[in-house]
């Protein structure tokens, strides 16, 4: 017979021997095994207090990131939403006025900008389409919610604080 | 009548009344220990949340336990229904009586021996009291009315039946030995000469084996079997009844420990001391703590024991339970029967 791989290991048929027969030795080695288990390292991550470590590219929240002056980069051009497959990300432009020239960049800003979390798919592609290096997927989590309007993230939930506080993400 | 009479009834009610508390606290707490064994043999840390190191948590599941909807089956037949765990419960609760827990310590200006029940029958009631404790699972889910459920009692009734044999034929080898069926002669037997472990270890493997089958443990869960039967006969049970069928199986576990160690490794016997030497030293009191906490470190070596045999071996199926029980088990028993006689009868007569 020709096997697939090399990792094919043949099935031994041999009757079991008189000491294999008892059982009771092959109870004791297994026994040996889970008492040595019993004193290894917990893989358990306690998590509210400890969180597990992301990779660096993990997708998670996302943010809207703001220039170093402290202006909100989004100019409302849409091009998240457009890229959106889930269809999550909802916008309404507005002019900026005079006057606000420290609150946003450019001329265009978005006065309603939401994520709904339970449509998003965490797939990024907000964060490639954005051309003004405005939507970000950071490494925290979505947190869990009992209602439903809670998953739907605002401007306020998204925008990076400023001045920037040391937040614990 | 005698007043002698009331201040008896009165010992004897206050000793039971902490046999029973003992029991149940032993057997809260061991859902716990089960649950961190499993959880470190697994690499997990199990309950932490309620309390230091989720020591609160039996409190926690107890108070579950008591506040989930009750449901009786439309086609159960009530009063079996409802005497199924009534009687698993109390049977558990029963067998601690006879058991030597500690020796005698004075209190005012009488010596109480903490022995509830001190018959001459001793183990033999415990047998009885254990094997009874099956009609609890059986009339249960035979009132169920529920096919899984009574596979699960009809299994649980043969198995029992099965296991008893080897069982109590290796005890009468032991019995053979101390010369008694009472408990605290077979510990002072084994206080004077060698733990019952060294004359009979093959006695103590048989033992063993039939005390995970007569509690229902794994590898002998079939009564149970969660993925073959659905929970087996307490399927049908919610609440406070489902939490006497598995408290009684607590207590059954921490009665067989205790056995265990007052049968084989020398009961509430300090070892590698003299006891009676110390006792002229520290008091009779401070000796009777002293043994009952040795007694008690043995019974959670065995509970512990049950719990790492759980997690460690996957059930047996049911052919070759009855096939270890009637084929391997009995003749081993009877052949250590045969043997310990002869030793007794030519070396020691």
């Amino acid at each position: 017979m020709e096997f697939l791989t090399d990792k094919a290991q043949p099935v031994n048929r041999k009757p079991m021997t008189f000491w294999e027969r008892i059982y009771l030795i092959n109870i004791f080695i297994g026994m040996w095994i889970t008492l040595k288990h019993f004193f290894k390292k917990k893989v358990t991550v306690r998590y509210p207090e400890v969180e597990r470590q992301f990779s660096e590219n993990y997708r998670g929240m996302h943010i809207l990131n703001r220039d170093e002056e402290g202006r909100e980069n989004c100019t409302a051009c849409g091009l998240c939403a457009l890229a959106c497959p889930a269809e999550a990300i909802t916008m309404e432009a507005a002019e900026r006025l005079p006057g606000e020239e420290h609150l946003y960049r450019e001329e265009k800003y978005a006065a309603r900008y939401e994520i709904n979390m339970l449509r998003c798919i965490f797939c990024g592609l907000c964060e490639e389409a954005c051309p003004k290096d405005a939507v970000y997927l950071s490494q925290s989590v979505v947190p869990a919610s009992y209602k439903r309007k809670n998953f739907i993230y605002t401007k306020e939930d998204l925008l990076i604080p400023f001045p920037k506080k040391e937040t614990k993400e | 009548m005698n007043p002698d009479i009331y201040s008896e009834i009165a010992e004897k009610a206050t000793l039971s009344g902490i046999l029973i508390g003992l029991s149940l606290v032993v057997a809260m707490y061991s859902t716990w220990a089960e649950r961190k064994v499993a959880a470190y043999i697994q690499d997990r840390k199990g309950p932490d949340r309620a309390g230091w190191g989720g020591l609160l948590q039996p409190l926690a599941d107890g108070g579950k336990l008591f506040f989930k909807e009750e449901i009786t089956p439309a086609h159960a037949e009530k009063f079996l229904f409802i005497l199924g765990p009534t009687i698993a419960m109390t049977l558990a609760l029963m067998t601690g009586a006879v058991i030597p827990w500690s020796t005698e310590f004075s209190w005012g200006n009488s010596v109480i021996n903490p022995l509830i029940a001190d018959i001459n029958i001793g183990y033999l009631y415990v047998l009885g009291v254990l094997s009874l404790g099956v009609y609890g699972m059986l009339l249960g889910s035979w009132a169920s009315n529920n096919k899984w459920s009574l596979m699960g009692g009809i299994r649980a009734a043969s198995q029992i039946i099965s296991y008893e044999i080897p069982l109590g034929i290796t005890l009468i080898a032991v019995f053979m030995i101390s010369g008694s069926l009472k408990l605290d002669v077979i510990v002072a037997g084994q206080m004077d000469g060698y733990w019952n472990i060294v004359l009979q270890p093959i006695g103590f493997v048989i033992f063993l084996v039939c005390c995970f089958a007569e509690t229902n443990r794994t590898p002998f869960d079939l009564p149970e079997a969660e993925n073959e039967l659905i929970g087996g006969y307490h399927s049908e049970y919610s609440s406070m009844k489902l939490g006497f069928f598995l408290f009684a199986e607590y207590v059954n576990i921490f009665i067989t420990s205790v056995l265990l160690a007052t049968l084989f490794f020398g009961g509430y016997d300090i070892p590698f001391v003299n006891d009676a030497k110390l006792t002229e030293n520290l008091g009779m009191n401070t000796m009777a703590v002293l043994h009952f906490l040795v007694l008690f470190i043995k019974t959670c070596f065995f509970i512990f024991l049950f719990m790492w045999v759980r997690w460690t071996i996957p059930r047996f199926r049911y052919d070759q339970l009855m096939d270890l029980g009637w084929k391997r088990l009995l003749p081993l028993a009877l052949f250590n029967l045969l043997i310990t006689g002869f030793v007794i009868l030519y070396f020691f007569n």
